[in-house]
């Protein structure tokens, strides 16, 4: 019953959906409160209609109701209760879904709170909204409808895929879909702006924090999931440049290159079409990042099933929303005209900088992605693009746009001074290269690379806390004007060095871990020993262990340093009897930055005949820097969103006031 | 979110991993050689994986072939040459400079030149539009009054 109903409200936000636009769209045209504020209701109704579905979608995968389709094929009576909820997102039904709820969210959300909004521009936001939400609904209800019910109802489901059941894995998609999805905001805001012809410093303004919420979430989302492989598929590795990685990675590239531009455009009135033309790139990745990740067209696995006849429904539904964008953009960004000059050395050039960089790194990313297609569809040939080609490629840009960025935040707007900046900035640089060399000199084996890297991530942290010195007068000024200056600061200023630091702390972690970290491997007996760089590693005992949902082999192996106990780590082999699978439940012992990472390999013959396992260890140092980075990058994203200056109201009194 | 049927796959046909010692090469320095091969090399019958991450038999066969060819002293390129010659380019996780790759390798330098020449060009308009409006940069009684109300909110 619920189930049906949930499926009838599916329907009902579809049609709500169609009269948020069409009522939206007229009511901005003619100009009428009325019929704008009846879309801006249909919105409202449009999202309790999605959430209504999603709760009973819930509500069948709490209650293994195994007559819908969706919960036999990725659920299973005997799994936990939080991935039963989990599992209601971990399909490709599921997941369409909670697309939907997002995105009709997000179009709630502009329908609530965007009363300061000029009624035009927030009508036609909403309705672009809705012409959204009308196309991916349709595709859910009439493609994907993850209500449908099977008529030989089966007595027992078939399981979510046993790596998918972890907690990081749950949460991640909510997280990277509040992300992906919230670019659709920027892509509506974009086209209401296209359609009156107009996009100044307000604008960027009220688009600032949408952009700035789902730029947060997509960096937690997309750490979450490389925390998920880091700790989950057993390899010590967090990012593989797989194209699944790469199609959540390009809107994120996006999103950040929007952020500042729209800086610019807020505070100088400059790059107004730029601006708009991300605003609509930043939501056509992420349709594109869905399409490739559903449509099975690049050899990735994903837990989603792949299937080629939606793909091409999800690529004709991108193709129309692009195209209606890029459309507009054609026909009205002659028409914008640009405002602020600027010098070479400027604020305003160092994010142009920034922007091309953020770009081409885009770029790489895309075509390296594509690229396996297009020489198949070209000459047959197949090929692979991966992570070493985007080592060579993508991480050379990012040093070139880390290694003025320090510089970016101490130019002053419109015509900076060079020499000002060096005289700021030289601390920031020799303490760096001192402690690149440091590292150099004292880390075993030596890596210049990894020095350098090193130096550049202290630059990036130096070059922030800087910047905010500066700004409060640190030691320059008596203490109370200092405190004065701090508590005075404006939320954006502490987000900006936040997200800069946190991204040095994340460079930090990824050149030490790659290239410092200590690999052992042997096939151990019961009392075996390992050695891992300083530390001992004994296999004490292999026992079995037994979860609510498989048996597992599961090894106590005791980590001593010099004699003294570190840690016991119990990594595990996990046999999940649903699905015939195995998985290895890899054991941490976390120290302050870094990991001890233990893996039990399959049980094989040892020498005197008594059985062995293959134990592999890995010393991973600084690795939590890697999780933490992203994490302080996100943090900044939050505290730059409670600036009371991105607030709606200020932006109105801006207007106002113009 | 990856390659969650390689692992499956791979749990299926396992052969112990790259740093396995069982496969080991004697010598440390051409074991070294012999990993960073590995790290290049796709393992085919896996989804986006080199043959240093897989467990799958296939990775360790093929781990076996690079090694006996760093034991009789080829050189990476032949090494590389090799393989192709046997599997194709797509055993490369890192494809050849070659006209059929010219597109990949050179998106980089003609994405960075097109974003430079825009960026001259937003410039170089600016320095001539800023001749002509030294005027109208300043401001008129009215706006400065404007812009007191303006800073104030701030």
């Amino acid at each position: 019953m619920i189930t049906e109903f949930g499926a009838y409200a599916l329907v009902l936000a579809l049609i709500l959906s169609a009269l948020q636009l069409i009522l939206s769209a007229v009511g901005g045209a003619r100009r009428s409160a009325l019929l704008a504020g009846a879309g801006r209701g249909a919105a409202l109704g449009a999202f309790l209609c999605t959430a209504l579905t999603f709760l009973a979608l819930i509500h069948a995968f709490v209650m293994s109701d195994f007559s819908v389709a969706n919960v036999a094929a990725n659920s299973h009576t005997a799994k936990p209760m939080l991935y039963k909820v989990a599992g209601a997102w971990g399909s490709h039904e599921g997941s369409m879904l909670l697309w939907c709820l997002v995105l009709t969210g997000y179009g709630a959300a502009v329908a609530s709170f965007g009363e300061a909004l000029p009624p035009r521009l927030r009508a036609y936001a909403v309705a672009t909204q809705g012409a959204l939400g009308v196309l991916f609904l349709a595709y859910t209800v009439f493609a994907s409808n993850p209500m449908a019910r099977l008529y030989d109802v089966p007595v027992e489901g078939a399981s979510l895929n046993p790596l998918l059941q972890d907690p990081a894995l749950a949460f991640h998609p909510p997280f990277l879909y509040c992300g992906y999805v919230g670019f659709s905001v920027v892509f509506s805001f974009a086209m209401a702006a296209l359609i009156e012809g107009r996009v100044d410093a307000a604008w960027a303004r009220w688009v600032r924090p949408w952009t700035l919420a789902a730029w947060s979430f997509l960096t937690v989302g997309i750490t979450l999931g490389a925390f998920w492989a880091y700790y989950e598929l057993g390899w010590g590795g967090w990012w593989f440049w797989d194209p699944v990685e790469n199609a959540s990675f390009m809107p994120w590239l996006i999103g950040s290159a929007l952020l500042h531009s729209a800086v610019v455009l807020e505070k100088r009135g400059a790059l107004p079409g730029w601006t708009v033309f991300l605003g609509l790139a930043a939501f056509t990745f992420s349709m594109l990042g869905a399409f490739l990740v559903r449509s099975g067209v690049l050899t990735s696995v994903h837990a989603f099933a792949v299937d080629p006849t939606r793909g091409v429904l999800l690529l004709t539904i991108m193709g129309i929303a692009a195209g209606a964008g890029f459309a507009m953009f054609a026909l009205r960004a002659p028409s914008l005209n640009s405002g602020g000059l600027f010098a070479p050395v400027s604020r305003e050039s160092a994010i142009v900088l920034n922007n091309i960089i953020l770009s081409t790194a885009t770029a790489v990313v895309l075509v390296g992605t594509l690229f396996p297609l297009i020489r198949e569809a070209t000459d047959g040939e197949a090929v692979s693009v991966g992570a070493p080609f985007f080592n060579m490629t993508f991480v050379p840009l990012m040093v070139l746009a880390m290694a003025v960025l320090p510089a970016g935040p101490l130019l002053a707007w419109k015509r900076g001074d060079a020499r000002l900046v060096v005289r700021r900035l030289w601390l920031a640089l020799a303490v760096a290269v001192i402690l690149g060399l440091v590292a150099f000199a004292v880390v075993s084996p030596r890596s210049a690379l990894a020095s350098a890297g090193l130096v550049v991530g202290f630059w990036l942290i130096g070059g922030a806390v800087l910047e905010l010195a500066e700004r409060v007068k640190a030691f320059r000024a008596p203490w109370a004007e200092v405190r004065r200056r701090a508590t005075g600061l404006p939320r954006g200023a502490w987000g900006t060095t936040l997200a800069h630091a946190g991204l040095g702390v994340f460079v930090l972690g990824a050149s030490f871990e790659t290239t410092w970290r200590v690999e052992a491997a042997q096939a151990l007996s019961v009392g075996g020993q390992l050695k891992l760089g300083a530390y001992e590693l004994t296999l004490t005992d292999v026992g079995t262990a037994e979860g609510g949902n498989y048996i597992a082999e599961r090894g106590i192996v005791t980590i001593t340093k010099a004699g003294a106990p570190v840690c016991e780590a119990k990594p595990e082999r996990r046999f999940y009897p649903t699905g015939k699978q195995t998985t290895s439940e890899v054991a941490i012992c976390p120290k302050v930055l870094d990991d001890l990472y233990v893996v039990l390999g399959e049980r094989r013959a040892g020498d005197n005949g008594q059985p062995a396992w293959l134990v592999r260890a890995f010393v991973n140092p600084w690795v939590r820097l890697i999780f933490l980075g992203p994490l302080i990058m996100a943090i900044g994203g939050l505290v730059s969103l409670s600036d009371r200056r991105l607030r709606f109201g200020v932006a109105r009194k801006v207007e106002k006031a113009a | 979110m990856k390659r969650l049927l390689i692992a499956l796959a791979a749990v299926a046909c396992m052969a112990g991993a790259a740093a396995d010692p069982a496969e080991r090469l004697p010598d440390p320095v051409q074991e070294a050689r012999a990993r960073e091969i590995f790290r290049e090399v796709r393992c085919l019958v896996c989804q986006n994986e080199s043959i240093d991450d897989s467990e799958a038999s296939l990775a360790g066969d093929l781990r076996q072939v690079v090694r006996d060819q760093v034991k009789q002293g080829r050189s990476d390129k032949e090494i590389r040459a090799f393989l192709v010659e046997r599997y194709g380019e797509f055993v490369l996780l890192k494809p050849p400079f070659s006209l059929g790759n010219a597109l990949l390798w050179a998106t980089p330098g003609i994405a960075l030149i097109l974003g430079g020449v825009l960026m001259m060009l937003l410039l170089r308009r600016r320095s001539a539009s800023a001749v002509d409006g030294e005027d109208a940069q300043r401001l008129s009684q009215e706006e400065e009054a404007r812009l007191q109300v303006l800073l104030k909110d701030e």
